[in-house]
């Protein structure tokens, strides 16, 4: 890799910062990333999982009178999607406020 | 009341409506035409962009679609909802926390390039291009079957209503009219919805109903009474598909990709007033389009059930109303092909492509002749898909008003999407091409007038091509979500994710996403349409699906090439640091 200034990328010496506060992105992105790959991997299992790729498998089970597997392409996918936005806002409140990183009150109309 | 008079009211009523708001909500300064000012509430904007993303296809063609595929349709369901998840968490707070108009600013930004702004702005213009001739011919069949105006006519006046709010108003315009467009077209779906269900099933809510029995004493669920019926027929069984599953697999990705890589939907989290309420706003939006999406696969199977009840064995001189109305707007046709007077539905095309109806001549039974070439099956039935939901209501013979609501509710859904899609097109020329690549100097006004001149030309292309559209609704749509899921979703994602990434590799990927995908679309849609079949295909991945591989190809060659070139400077990193982290978010140029 060509770096110009010979040092590594995420390094953040032109900004001036201290390093806690760089040391406090790098966690706050780590902890960010964690969720994501949580979050996504629920994503896949239930759209490309249940509703595609283990379709024929799951519609032996029935829902009322849907097929499983056809619910979960129709219907349980969709639910699943919401839940999973709404724990992200959630959880990733959390995050923002726990490394002092919300927009809470200080973001806005800047 | 007549259900004519009915439609006249409430399609004038609603755009009345419009018109009010987009006097009201006037833009003043180029950052109220662009992002609303940038203070939109979450809630507001989720609805907003539900109205924004829910249309024609998704109001007229999706359910029409679910009918006739049955499980195949599924890709629809997942790969439109899906992708707000992707938005979610992985764009929209980022791009919010960035803090700037348009897409192709965020590409131009942090690849530190004119000419990667430049391609950025080709994509966008070809993907919302594609988008908008849907959208200005689902207006023109409405028009032309409710209001008995030829579908020309449809699409000027739709062009008026939009032109109206979209250059007046801007994006505040559009917010605002998109939110009350929202409460119409979910209003209007929802309430044919319940009656069906209710008639069908004994249970109002759809989605329940789907899962439940049918209230004609046999004692069979919905779907085993539909699997059942048409595999009597000869059709394959509801719940199962004819495609493969690779090509099932690809065509859902290639959507929710594109989804999240659909500039008129992205640029809606830019009106927010922080990156915390971009995250909100995406739930929001998702639980508003989600309303729709559950509701939507059932009508599709209810439609199928009941379509197939009234119509096949059914004497044509006895046929519905709504059967022959249809025919009138040659969007229905039935050839006699065993003379006995009565439709026979059964899988295949009963002739060759769409009917050329003979002009002035009717056959034995009065149904209007077509000059198509014969196909040799028995299924003499030819049925727009594009028509379910609207005939809907005709069908489970629903009273006037709801079928009038129908017809307000599909324009709401058809108007809303245009606007967007103008207004991402006018911003992209005024705002990247002018402003931010070729005339630097020019004024705030001379700016948002450029605006307004591009958002009108955008209007006049967008009405030739809903005149003269390029295929059918859905079909086109399709191209657009390949498009974006290989030339800007990659290119957005690697700008946040990776450090690294810079303009050479951008760039890179981009032109060769997006050139691949074109080509391979463009191949098997307008060049060989007849070598369009699996058999040669690239690893069975449909036209519609693949997205997905063009995808794949721009993140290899965009990781690829800028691996082997400089990184980009210190202060494209200092900007990623900056937007990854909520604190801080500007109103939209502020510097």
């Amino acid at each position: 890799m060509d770096q110009p200034d010979g040092k590594g990328p995420d390094e953040g010496q032109t900004t001036g910062e201290p390093d806690s506060e760089i040391e406090s992105h790098r966690a706050y992105w780590r902890a960010n990333l964690r969720l994501l790959g949580t979050l996504m991997a629920v994503w896949f299992a239930v759209s490309f999982g249940a509703g595609i790729l283990f379709r024929p498998f799951l519609d032996q089970f029935h829902l009322g009178g849907y097929p499983l597997g056809f619910w979960f392409a129709q219907q349980g996918s969709i639910y699943v999607f919401l839940l999973l936005i709404a724990v992200y806002v959630v959880a990733m409140h959390r995050i923002d406020r726990k490394f002092d990183l919300d927009d809470d009150d200080n973001g806005g109309r800047g | 009341m007549e259900t004519q008079t009915l439609i006249y009211l409430f399609v004038g009523l609603s755009f009345a409506l419009y018109i009010a708001i987009a006097i009201w909500s006037r833009a003043g300064s180029t950052s109220e035409f662009y992002v609303a000012g940038g203070g939109v509430n979450p809630v507001v904007n989720g609805m907003a962009t539900a109205a924004d993303w829910m249309s024609a296809a998704s109001f007229l063609s999706m359910a029409g679609l679910i009918a006739f595929l049955g499980y195949d349709a599924s890709v629809y369901l997942m790969g439109w909802t899906g992708g707000y998840v992707l938005l979610a968490l992985l764009l929209a707070p980022y791009l919010r926390k960035f803090g700037e108009f348009t897409v192709p600013d965020f590409i131009g930004t942090r690849y530190y390039s004119k000419a990667a702004r430049v391609v950025a702005v080709v994509c966008l213009i070809f993907i919302s291009f594609t988008y908008i001739a849907g959208q200005m011919r689902g207006v023109g069949i409405v028009f032309s079957r409710f209001l008995d105006v030829p579908i020309l006519w449809g699409v000027v006046i739709g062009m008026g209503i939009v032109f109206i709010y979209a250059v007046l108003g801007g994006m505040k315009g559009i917010t605002y009219t998109q939110v009350a467009q929202y409460c119409v077209l979910i209003f209007a779906y929802m309430v044919p919805a319940f009656f069906i269900s209710f008639m069908l099933t004994g249970n109002p809510v759809p989605a329940l109903g789907l899962g439940s029995e049918v209230s004609d004493g046999s004692g069979m669920y919905v779907l085993q009474k539909l699997d059942m019926v048409l595999t009597d027929l000869g059709f394959a069984a509801y719940t199962d598909g004819s495609k493969s599953m690779i090509d099932v697999f690809c065509i859902t990705m290639a959507l929710m990709v594109g989804t999240a890589g659909l500039p008129h939907v992205i640029v809606r989290f830019f009106t927010v007033p922080k990156a915390s309420d971009a995250r909100k706003s995406a739930f929001w939006a998702l639980v508003f389009i989600a309303l729709l999406y559950t509701t939507a696969g059932p009508v599709g199977a209810f439609a199928r059930l009941n379509f197939i009840d009234t119509v096949n064995e059914q004497e044509y001189a006895q046929a519905p109303e709504w059967f022959t109305n249809w025919e009138a707007n040659d969007l229905i046709a039935w050839r006699d092909k065993n003379f006995d007077g009565r439709m026979q539905y059964r899988p295949g095309d009963p002739f060759e492509g769409a009917p050329v109806f003979v002009e002035g001549e009717t056959g034995l039974s009065g149904e209007r002749l077509t000059e198509n070439p014969t196909t040799a099956n028995d299924n003499e039935v030819y049925v727009d898909r594009d028509i379910m939901v609207l005939a809907n209501p005709e069908i489970a013979q629903l009273p006037g008003w709801v079928i009038a609501l129908v017809a307000a509710g599909g324009l709401a859904a058809a108007l809303s999407t245009a606007a967007g899609l103008l207004l991402v097109i006018s911003s992209s020329v005024s705002h990247d091409l002018l402003k931010q690549t070729f005339r630097p100097k020019i004024t705030e006004k001379g700016e948002l007038r450029a605006a307004r001149i591009a958002a009108t030309a955008a209007i006049v292309v967008a009405g030739y091509l809903g005149v003269y559209p390029p295929g059918w609704v859905a079909q086109v749509v399709a191209f657009a979500f390949g498009l974006a899921a290989a030339s800007l979703f990659p290119a957005i994602v690697m700008g946040i994710f990776s450090m690294r990434m810079n303009r050479e590799g951008a760039i890179a990927g981009m032109v060769s996403g997006l050139g691949f995908t074109f080509l391979y679309i463009a191949y098997f849609k307008l060049w060989e349409p007849a070598a369009n079949v699996e058999a040669n295909w690239l690893l069975g991945i449909s036209p519609e699906g693949i997205g997905v591989v063009g995808m794949v190809l721009n993140f290899a060659v965009a990781i690829t090439v800028a691996a082997l070139t400089k990184a980009p400077p210190a202060d494209i990193r200092k900007l990623v640091d900056n937007i990854r982290v909520p604190r801080g978010a500007e109103t939209p140029h502020m510097h």
